[in-house]
């Protein structure tokens, strides 16, 4: 199982991606931004950072990078995607996700430990967890406020399409507290929060039992792992 | 050389979080005459030759899908400043 993560000038979390995949199973495939090609991969993962300086707008200058005319193809034709932070500000630049992502409604760039219902699990991405679980994993970011007009919002409630929504506090403004959401298909999925930052036990979040002992992220890869050997 | 000027503002419906931290700094000065401030793009485009309809047209494209986001810009202003422009303002 090969899962490639694309690097694009100003990516952050590509790194981590790539070491969360390793610890959920599969092989991390680095890709570059300049290239189309997908080099035979499985799945796609889009990291965090600030592509291109978040010029222009967040993602934008990113989703018309040349290896995106095969992101968007495959993702198209099912292949797994997910998106992260700015990966998930590419998925809606490229109109693979709907609505769009503006500045944090308090004007601050936020990092915190986040907690989140999981309440779409029919994802490739969340299929592993419970549905309606609670999980934390890491958010940082400065332009996460997710907005849509209100017949897409409508549309994304009423298809059950918000992956994940904010429990306890709204980090963004974002509308309905979401988090993130899914394309109708399941296999496209976009979030503000970073599931590979909470992988590994010793670098996450803290939890009841332990200091930064948090791996509610890794679920996100295993679940994509599975379904993609389920159907192999 | 004529240059096309693009204007983008955040939607008037959205909450503009750079708009109101500049507006509040406005207050902290005491100018207090001022009610909200909003904050947007302005894009400027050069061309070598005149600027023609097919030019514009092009620049309308570009404005529509690249410059702007419709889910949360929209495009305020087309207009074209410097010599040499075969058509006047547009929107």
């Amino acid at each position: 199982m090969r899962i490639g993560v694309v690097t694009f000038p100003g990516s952050l979390d590509d790194r981590d991606a790539q070491r969360a995949i390793r610890i959920a199973g599969a092989e991390p495939v680095a890709l570059w931004h300049g290239e189309h090609d997908l080099r035979g991969v499985d799945a796609i993962v889009l990291p965090g950072g600030f592509s291109y300086g978040d010029y222009l707008r967040a993602g934008a200058i990113a989703s018309l990078s040349p290896i995106m005319a095969e992101v968007i193809d495959a993702a198209n034709s099912g292949m797994p995607v997910l998106g992260i932070c700015n990966g998930f500000q590419m998925l809606t630049e490229a109109h693979l996700l709907e609505g769009g992502l503006i500045r944090n409604d308090h004007g601050s760039f936020i990092c915190r430990d986040q907690q989140l219902r999981v309440e779409n699990t029919d994802t490739v991405w969340t299929s592993g967890f419970a549905s309606g679980q609670e999980i934390t994993i890491p958010l940082k970011n400065g332009e996460g406020g997710f907005i849509a007009s209100a017949e897409t919002l409508a549309e994304l409630e009423g298809e059950g399409r918000v992956v994940v929504r904010y429990v306890g506090l709204n980090p963004n403004g974002s509308l309905n507290d979401i988090a993130g959401i899914t394309n109708a298909r399941g296999n496209v999925v976009g979030l503000m929060p970073h599931p590979e930052h909470a992988v590994e036990a010793g670098f996450g979040p803290d939890t009841a039992s332990a200091m930064r002992s948090g791996t509610d992220g890794l679920t996100f890869f295993t679940s994509a792992i599975e379904r993609m050997l389920a159907s192999a | 050389m004529p240059t096309i000027v693009v204007e983008v503002m955040p939607k008037a419906e959205l909450l503009d979080p750079q708009g109101k931290a500049v507006a509040g700094v406005l207050g902290r000065l005491g100018k207090t005459r001022f009610t909200s401030v909003r904050l947007g793009k302005r894009f400027e485009l050069t061309v070598d030759g005149p600027v023609d309809e097919a030019v514009l047209a092009e620049v309308r494209e570009l404005a529509d899908s690249v410059l702007s986001n419709a889910v949360i810009e929209d495009v305020v202003g087309i207009h074209v400043v410097g010599a040499d422009s075969t058509v006047g303002v547009s929107a």
